[in-house]
């Protein structure tokens, strides 16, 4: 284009830009909302999100305590690096469990070896109420679903934790609107524009630590449709199943019992750039049990309040 | 996302565009292809397609239904909301704003348009320019889209034929003249076989121009031909008094984002609207020092002097003033169900200030196919009008189009706390 002569300023590298926006829209949280959390869990995006949260706030303290939802199905490496990393930054860590909601008879399981990814959004909404916290921070991405493709970088959920997608509040510019009622919540996602390419890219940058388990590592699996199940107590083998020890990472963190690896050598960041560069398939179609079941079942679990 | 070649060095920045064009322009065909043939639909999405694809009885994949998105959409077949992608070249990263072409969702187009720094307006080769081409044109321009690309899709059905594509570009170009538009750029293609988007294609030998990737990859990103003139709106201010490092006791860092032009230590400043004036004593970031902070970055500021700062104050170069005032004229574009009602009070929000406001006059509502100028003393949803506010507060503002960052403001509904307006001071 004859335009092109007008390229003369400076510019931001991509990640440059993306860094920026996403600690521009943290600085708006914090300015905006009178008692915000962040939800922070150990994995790659939430661990993307605290290095954004230092890079907003130093030299002060964070604006918001840290907020967990503990499934009780999680890695252990993972709440470990949790803990670890939440003392590192000297920030307040809260976590909330769903075996306490279980107990309080808020969560009824079906069965008892279930997921129990979809019921952490009764513990988060009881959190919420607990705390009274008007904004909770998230590292969602949009590229990471199709319910997501359409997800504002503040959305508005009710007094029940619902996300109505054809209530949300049209979003321009860089003009965030973060005002709610009492009881009434914002969901914030500074990491919107992001892709799973861009996370590792940042992580390498950023030379960010991360839990063990997203590196290449011997694991007992089984083969299940397409999938590799790890084989941990929760997910025991059962009568028949072929079970072997191969090497693999973990694309994404969350619960044990829907959160399955891929078979890769990859042992540093920089190796998983380049196997995400190329990979052949969707971070949450390789990985996740429960997003299979049917096209729209992120979009009907946000409805019912889920991150 | 594979077939990158040169990782990690994407440094040509980021391109937010918009593909603007009605249900059967083929846009969503147009996006499909982008993302197919920049190799970002992995395997299993193309899986799905091909099954939802079978499933309704077609022939081939068809690559719209990749920007398909809520269940209660794929129902009624339509697209109803703003939908982002994104894409990677392995020299540029893009973002996709999708709008809808309907009629009805004039506000869904205008808040695409508001973060975009392209346009792709499509028009079906046999069809030529219709009402909505002009419609998605204005808005586009309204919202200040510095460039503008009309892609003239489905050559195909027309075979390939440069008479037809010469027609549509001067017809456009005539129509643009009249509104102003400056930078267009006509690329023909077809969508659906993949031609002149990411390849060139056997069958449109006589069209010597780039590819609409090739445009992409050019085009300039939004901050390299921003307005100049240093705007730093204050989000939030820094006070570690308490952490008990005495290092820290009287640090008072002024967070925010550089919405365009330029700062560097030592330059003098003054703070808005108070006009207290001072020095840049230090550009921070994380820990590290800048000797000086450009365009869309997010840095902090600490000044010489104790000057009183707040969130909502802005930081500007002394011989660069923005204007203070409690009076602006604006575009407005309603976008809330309830319509406008000059008889209330609305709350506006500009860069990071906030302050009431009342209608003092609707200037007039334009029809937006005629571009008629008619009177109003209402607005309802998608009504694009020329309005003047009265300001509680002053704001610091420039005209919309010298800077889209501090000429732009939303409306909230203080009863809902819905944003129901968008507005662009004149």
């Amino acid at each position: 284009m004859s335009t092109l002569a007008l390229q003369q300023h400076a510019t931001l590298s991509h990640l440059d830009w993306l860094e920026s926006e996403s600690i521009h829209i943290l600085r708006e949280v914090a300015g905006q909302c009178a008692n915000p959390a962040l939800l922070f869990s150990g994995g790659k995006d939430s661990l993307v999100l605290l290095r954004l949260a230092e890079k907003a706030f130093r030299p002060g303290r964070f604006p918001f305590p840290l907020l967990n939802i503990d499934t009780g199905h999680n890695y252990p490496e993972v709440i470990d690096f949790r803990d670890f990393r939440a003392c590192q930054l000297n920030e307040r860590l809260i976590v909330r469990s769903v075996e306490d909601s279980m107990r309080r008879g808020t969560v009824v399981l079906k069965t008892p070896g279930e997921s129990r990814n979809k019921h952490q959004s009764v513990t988060l909404l009881e959190a919420i109420e607990e705390f009274g916290f008007d904004c909770c921070i998230g590292g969602a991405r949009r590229d990471e679903e199709k319910a997501r493709a359409k997800e504002r970088i503040f959305s508005f959920r009710d007094e029940f934790g619902q996300w109505d997608p054809k209530n949300q509040r049209p979003e321009l510019w860089d003009l965030f609107n973060a005002r709610v009622h009492k009881g009434e919540n914002i969901r914030a996602f500074p990491i919107s524009n992001w892709t799973e390419l861009d996370v590792w890219q940042y992580i390498e940058r950023e030379e960010l630590q991360l839990p063990s388990i997203y590196f290449a590592h011997r694991r007992e699996v089984i083969r299940r449709s397409g999938l590799l199940q790890p084989v941990t107590e929760l997910t025991p083998a059962r009568a028949g199943d072929v079970v072997e020890e191969i090497t693999v990472r973990f694309r994404t963190v969350g619960d044990i019992t829907c959160t399955a690896p891929v078979e890769s050598n990859a042992d540093t960041v920089a190796r998983i750039i380049e196997e995400t560069a190329t990979t052949t398939i969707t971070e949450r179609g390789e990985t996740r049990l429960d997003d299979q079941t049917s096209e729209a079942s992120m979009e009907q679990r946000k409805k019912e309040g889920y991150f | 996302m594979s077939a990158i070649e040169h990782l990690p060095g994407i440094d040509n920045g980021l391109l937010r565009f918009l593909t603007c064009g009605s249900v059967d322009d083929g846009k969503s065909t147009l996006i499909g292809r982008l993302l197919y043939d920049t190799k970002t639909i992995l395997a299993d999405t193309l899986h799905a397609i091909a099954r939802t694809s079978e499933r309704r009885g077609l022939e081939a994949v068809d690559l719209s239904l990749i920007t398909d998105g809520l269940s209660a959409e794929r129902e009624q077949g339509i697209t109803i909301d703003v939908a982002y992608r994104y894409f990677t070249t392995g020299r540029r990263k893009y973002i996709i704003a999708d709008a809808p072409g309907h009629e009805q969702y004039t506000r869904n187009m205008v808040t695409a348009a508001s973060t975009a720094n392209l346009a792709i307006i499509l028009v079906d080769a046999r069809k030529g320019l219709l009402t909505q081409t002009r419609r998605h044109s204005y808005l586009a321009h309204l919202v200040g889209i510095p460039h503008i690309v009309v892609a003239i899709n489905k050559m195909d059905l027309v075979d390939y034929d440069q008479a037809v594509f010469d027609r549509i570009r001067d017809e456009y170009l005539e129509f643009a003249a009249t509104l102003g538009i400056g930078d267009v750029g006509f690329i023909p293609l077809s969508a659906l076989n993949g031609d002149m988007i990411v390849d060139r294609g056997e069958r449109l030998d006589w069209y010597s121009g780039p590819t609409l990737l090739d445009i992409l990859e050019d085009a300039p990103t939004a901050h390299s031909e921003r307005d100049e003139r240093f705007r730093f709106p204050v989000q939030y201010v820094c006070r570690p008094q308490k952490s008990g490092d005495p290092k820290l006791h009287d640090y008072r860092g002024f967070m925010g984002r550089v919405e365009s032009g330029e700062i560097a230590v030592g330059d003098e400043v003054l703070v808005l609207p108070s006009e207290q004036r001072t020095r840049i004593k230090a550009i921070e970031i994380y820990g590290s020092s800048l000797p000086r902070a450009i365009a869309e970055q997010s840095v902090t500021l600490l000044l010489d002097d104790e000057v009183d700062v707040s969130r909502g104050d802005m930081i500007v170069r002394a011989q660069e003033l923005a204007l203070v005032t409690r009076r602006i004229e604006a575009m407005l574009c309603w976008l809330g169900d309830t319509a406008l009602d000059p008889q209330r009070k609305y709350l506006i929000r500009q860069t990071t200030r906030e302050t009431k406001a009342m209608i003092e006059a609707i200037d007039y509502r334009l029809d937006i196919n005629t571009l008629q100028q008619l009177p109003a003393d209402r607005l309802g949803m998608n009504d694009i009008a020329r309005v003047t506010f009265k300001l509680a507060q002053p704001l610091c503002v420039d005209a919309y189009g010298e800077n889209r960052s501090t000429g732009a403001f939303i409306v909230i509904d203080e009863s809902s706390n819905c944003t129901v307006g968008a507005g662009m001071i004149l």
